[in-house]
């Protein structure tokens, strides 16, 4: 019974660079038999890298990478037992519906006869019968992604590799593909390995979600463990909808959040510590202010999104998202209420900026490839490596990417209910963390200035 | 608006000038060769032109041997070219670019002066001028023509393709045989063209490269019409051009000439 539950795909310590840019890093990932696997997170975080990795596209930088408990990291592509389905589909266009699928077949020397009845077989599977002697020009965006499954599927393989393969479909193709490929995995019973930006294509196919962020593995895990319980901001942000504030750990199932003391279900964090809380949408009740409310104030919009209607309400200085099936008006005054186990708590990954430096003499310092004026240090002998922190919120940033001390690009916005949190990435390839209360894109190119009374020095 | 602004201001009338040269210089030529490969000196309609150019071993061989040395210019010009456009396609484009100037350079000094060349480089070597000088002086002039259209179908070619192959199974000779040796089609069958056209034709290198020892086909025509007999070098060269059109037909049949790819 062993082998069964040996996982059919491994990835160890496996990390990958083209040049100076690191895709991954450290990726770390077992894939058990016969499981739909998702990979998922937003354009250029190094999903499409890791399955081309295991396709055999690309050779890792460093670490293993196993199938079926065999070693492949070295293997070229067409001695892995996975095949892959292109997202732009690759059908070969000198080729009809018959000669692509039979592409592979024909590699193998399979007698003609066993060909043509394994073509057909996979041309019912994808819903294509007859289809064989048409041009694949002549195809459809659907019908193509259908040829292109069974391309793959008609080798047999341990494991199918999916890249983006519906992403070029409009939404009611979309739909009707994912259930599809369910049950198509269901039928064949072997490994899928999918990977997609969509966060709802993710939680409607998948076994396990694979969240992917800057070539790192964000969180492994069961879509509805990702949804209920995400790990960090990034992960609540990125799958579904939802709010996600500051708050303070008072007590165990105590937490502070928006003014109001609330009762949660979650422990063991200490006395007085800074958390993330999540609340999703649809977990919060909406009502006329009465007694029950915990929060009161004015919805600032609401439109209407079909099933239900997305409100936004402003109480004290936090705005906060509603769903609900009730529309309030605008300007009305509600009362907002979230049981118990329906506020998520998210330890915070840091408090504020550290950066590792070196004190040159008692009033500069130099981190991030800059020398910084600071307040006076004492105790400290100049030229020692030194740790630096810095508030978010002390952080400024320019428009003008010539007006900082350093440069750097916003990569992450994280909206927290009144100010929003960013994460620049500096010229120097350290992460600066800001809020602000403007406003800014992801990709903008901002002056970083940070001022001197704003700069902690202690010993590292 | 006045009238001359609106013909200068429609854009369909900058053609003009263009439809009138080619009326000029390219369609009457033509219609004038028909004419007299089908008249006598005298201006009667006639077959003899047609007729003496089958009762001549010699004007038949010719043109059979010109078709031969054609076909080896052009073989010899895909087996070397393929491989040059594979490199250069798949080479770094800083590299590729030298690569493609080196390829370009030769073209800018006039065929005659080159041809020229290649003589006095044969003199020097002391190699007999005759049918191999032909041959390698055809293949040098006439290869960058092959490159370019093979070199720009390569270059075009979607990577995913490859990869699709590979993943179905195929080692590297088996992606190359079915997959980028019939996608890259197009871009042998326009270079297939651009050699196989001008050779049949040539006559220049011919007389140099074998000391007028070798006729070709194209030397037969120039030296019929040099010598005044204008309706049968009219009809030679309307033999030929019926070949070429054949060899088109041909070529521009399957519907990958549709995608273009190459240089047509």
């Amino acid at each position: 019974m062993q082998s069964d539950n040996r996982p059919i795909i491994e990835i160890q310590q496996v990390s990958k660079s083209f040049g100076e840019k690191t895709a991954l890093a450290d990726i770390n990932l077992s894939v058990k038999k016969g499981e739909f696997v998702t990979i998922l997170g937003p354009s250029g975080c190094g999903k499409t890298t890791l399955l081309r990795l295991i396709a055999g596209f690309h050779d890792a930088s460093s670490g293993t990478i196993r199938i079926n408990g065999e070693e492949v990291t070295d293997t070229p592509p067409y001695r892995r037992p996975v095949n892959t389905v292109f997202q732009k589909y690759a059908l070969f266009p000198h080729l009809n519906v018959f000669d692509n699928i039979a592409f592979g077949l024909k590699l193998k020397k399979l007698p003609k006869p066993e060909t043509e009845k394994k073509v057909k077989a996979a041309l019912k599977m994808v819903g294509m019968t007859d289809y064989e002697y048409r041009d694949v020009d002549s195809l459809s965006g659907g019908q193509q992604q259908r040829v292109a499954i069974a391309r793959a599927i008609v080798n047999e393989p341990e494991v199918l590799l999916l890249d983006e393969p519906l992403a070029a479909l409009d939404l009611k193709m979309r739909k009707d593909m994912q259930m599809e490929l369910k049950e198509m995995h269901k039928r064949l019973g072997i490994t899928f390995v999918y990977v997609t930006h969509d966060q709802e294509e993710a939680l409607t196919l998948s076994d396990t979600i694979v969240v992917m962020s800057e070539g790192r593995v964000q969180q492994i895990g069961t879509p509805t463990d990702i949804y209920n319980e995400p790990v960090n901001a990034f992960v609540a942000d990125f799958i579904g909808e939802s709010n996600i504030l500051n708050g303070t750990m008072v007590d165990d199932c105590r937490v502070v959040c928006c003014g109001h003391e609330f009762e949660c279900v979650d422990k063991g964090f200490g006395k007085n510590i800074p958390v993330d809380v999540v609340i999703r949408p649809e977990d919060l009740y909406i009502f006329p202010v009465s007694d029950a409310a915990q929060l009161t104030g004015t919805v600032q919009s609401c439109i209407f999104k079909g099933v239900h209607y997305e409100m936004v309400v402003l109480c004290g200085r936090y705005e906060i998202m509603v769903q609900d099936y009730h529309a309030f008006e605008v300007g009305a005054e509600v009362g907002l209420l979230v049981k118990p186990f329906d506020i998520h708590i998210m330890r915070k990954e840091r408090t504020c900026n550290t950066f590792e430096g070196k004190l040159k003499d008692t009033t500069h310092v130099e981190f991030l490839g800059c020398v910084f004026e600071c307040r006076p240090v004492e105790g400290i002998p100049a030229g020692s490596p030194v740790t630096v922190e810095v508030d978010f919120d002390r952080v400024q940033l320019q428009d003008d990417a010539d007006d900082g001390m350093l440069t750097g690009e916003v990569k992450f916005i994280l909206y927290k209910g009144d100010h929003y949190h960013l994460t620049v990435w500096s010229d120097w390839d350290e992460n600066v963390f800001v809020d602000t209360n403007d406003v800014w894109d992801d990709g903008d190119q901002v002056g970083i200035t940070i001022p001197a009374d704003a700069i902690r020095i202690r010993k590292p | 608006m006045n009238p001359l602004n609106a013909v200068f201001s429609a854009r369909k009338n900058w053609v003009v000038p263009y439809v009138v040269f080619a009326l000029l210089f390219v369609v009457l030529p033509l219609l004038l060769i028909v004419v007299y490969a089908f008249t006598d000196d005298a201006g009667h309609l006639t077959l003899a032109n047609f007729g003496k150019f089958f009762d001549h071993p010699e004007a038949v061989n010719t043109f059979i041997y010109s078709i031969g040395i054609a076909i080896i210019t052009t073989l010899g010009c895909v087996v070397l070219g393929y491989p040059a456009a594979w490199i250069l396609s798949r080479s770094r484009s800083s590299y590729a670019q030298t690569l493609i100037l080196l390829f370009i350079l030769p073209m800018w000094v006039n065929v005659l002066i080159r041809t020229l060349a290649t003589v006095a480089l044969f003199d020097f070597c002391q190699l007999p001028l005759g049918e191999g000088a032909l041959i390698f002086g055809m293949i040098y002039n006439f290869l960058p023509f092959m490159i370019f259209p093979i070199y720009n179908t390569l270059q075009k070619m979607d990577r995913s393709y490859i990869e699709a192959a590979e993943d179905l199974g195929a080692n590297v000779t088996q992606v190359f045989w079915k997959v980028i040796l019939p996608l890259s089609m197009p871009g042998v069958v326009s270079g297939v063209m651009m050699v196989f056209m001008p050779t049949v034709s040539t006559f220049a290198i011919a007389e140099l490269l074998t000391m007028n020892n070798i006729k070709l086909f194209g030397t037969t025509m120039q030296e019929n019409i040099n010598n005044s007999m204008w309706n049968y070098g009219a009809a030679l060269s309307l033999i030929m051009l019926f070949l070429i059109a054949a060899t088109s037909l041909f070529s521009g049949d399957g519907k990958d000439s549709e995608k273009g790819g190459g240089l047509w």
